[in-house]
């Protein structure tokens, strides 16, 4: 927190949260250390990282990726990378004939154990509007032009099945090792509004 | 219900604002509203399709207005008043004046949290109950406006698909958010063509996959 917020007055937001956590704590629903210990997972443990780690062992290990593709859930939890919103994964590949995006119209449904939580735009109604409606719009929005002969899948994750998008790997990457491709893969190309590139 | 939430579809809300090197949160309060829900969740007070169907009760306006996290302390506040948590008094003030309504409850320990950040949670039902479809059947979704909560989009009802994979058995949300009964079924990943939901304008290859209990389609004969 810097000076200024701190001189700055509490918002209405602040005043409920604080009052609100207060109440919980006393009254035993909650304790403190959880929710230190769950903020500090979701904040610097989780992250587009694990998700990275992934795909790259995917894009060299082909016994893997064919593993990851058949039954992403108990391949994922084998490593480790399991739990809330994220027990039951589904992971789909991009090729040159398919780009897979992936959404959640009526929320904010993400897969947290192998992107931690989602950004903003993930959450915010124009994304959700567009994603199904106009998909190769809104992939210009994020500077994304896909050719014409390209098919989109758009996957709406509205149960409790969460989607990962396994990025198609760049040509020129041939001679690079699992922890260089790791640096390529960015959490846009696992959600399918960007590709892994080697100009980033 | 035909809510604001369901906003799959609509056009003219705007350009998506992307923020380049986005914080997790973007301010302590928001961390702190994350994690309540999932520390009273994990006390096993309410579950998720509760606290969705709260959320999707934000009156219109203020649900394309309020930060993302504002969203989630609304439904925070009114799930501890609807599972009679705190008072509206208490929730005023944030002194505790109705000790009595928390006797039997018990916080969910970091140790109980922490499993369930790094475990396969059951969020499927282990039960032997036939499926109604399988890959490759042909489906016409069902037409409903249900006033409870539903995960049948509106774009997606009255449409014709094919049925992709079964992902298995899971519980039906339209009731598990409203306190029962249960209802077991299987959940299918469901194609749609672009042109069968959005006309002949649309791209002649691009689709849609969406998931479906079994509740929320006939076969298409």
């Amino acid at each position: 927190m810097t000076e200024s917020s701190h001189r700055a007055p509490l918002s209405d937001v602040q005043l409920r949260v604080r009052a609100l956590e207060s109440l919980l704590t006393e009254k035993g629903v909650v304790n403190r250390e959880t929710l230190d210990g769950i903020v500090d997972h979701y904040e610097n443990k989780v992250g587009p990282h694990i998700g990275a780690a992934i795909v790259a062992r995917a894009w060299t290990d082909p016994e893997f990726k064919a593993r990851l593709l058949e039954d992403a859930s108990a391949t994922l939890a084998e490593q480790g990378y399991t739990g809330i919103e994220g027990s039951h994964m589904v992971v789909v590949e991009n090729t040159d004939a398919i780009h897979n995006l992936v959404v959640c119209t009526l929320c904010s449904c993400y897969p947290w154990p192998v992107l931690g939580l989602p950004p903003n735009w993930y959450k915010s109604t124009p994304y959700r509007a567009k994603a199904v409606r106009d998909p190769r719009g809104l992939l210009r929005e994020f500077g994304l032009e896909l050719p014409e002969e390209t098919a989109v899948r758009v996957w709406d994750s509205n149960a409790e099945i969460r989607y990962l998008v396994l990025p198609k790997r760049p040509e020129g990457t041939e001679n690079m090792s699992e922890a260089e491709l790791q640096e390529i893969v960015t959490r846009d190309s696992m959600v399918g509004t960007g590709q892994a590139t080697l100009e980033q | 219900m035909n809510g604001i939430h369901d906003i799959g579809g609509m056009d003219n809300i705007g350009p998506v604002n992307i923020e380049k090197d986005e914080p997790v949160f973007h301010e302590d309060w928001e961390s702190r509203v994350y994690a309540m829900t999932l520390a009273t969740m994990g006390a096993g007070i309410f579950v998720t399709d509760e606290v969705r169907y709260m959320t999707e009760t934000i009156p219109p306006a203020d649900y394309l207005t309020f930060k993302y996290y504002e969203k989630w302390l609304y439904s925070l506040e009114r799930m501890m008043l609807q599972k009679n948590m705190v008072t509206p008094e208490e929730l005023e003030s944030g002194e505790v004046s109705a000790p009595e309504l928390t006797a039997g409850i018990e916080a969910a320990s970091l140790e109980r949290m922490a499993y369930g950040m790094k475990n396969r949670m059951p969020v499927f039902v282990d039960a032997d109950i036939p499926p109604r479809f399988k890959a490759g059947d042909a489906i016409v979704t069902r037409n409903i406006n249900p006033l409870h909560h539903t995960r049948i989009p509106r774009y997606i009802r009255g449409r014709r698909g094919v049925v992709e994979m079964d992902h298995g058995i899971f519980l039906l949300p339209d009731t598990n958010a409203h306190g029962g009964p249960d209802k077991p079924q299987h959940v299918y990943s469901v194609r749609f063509s672009a042109r069968e939901l959005w006309g002949e304008d649309a791209p002649a290859n691009d689709s849609l996959y969406i998931d479906l209990f079994d509740d929320y389609m006939d076969p298409d004969k």
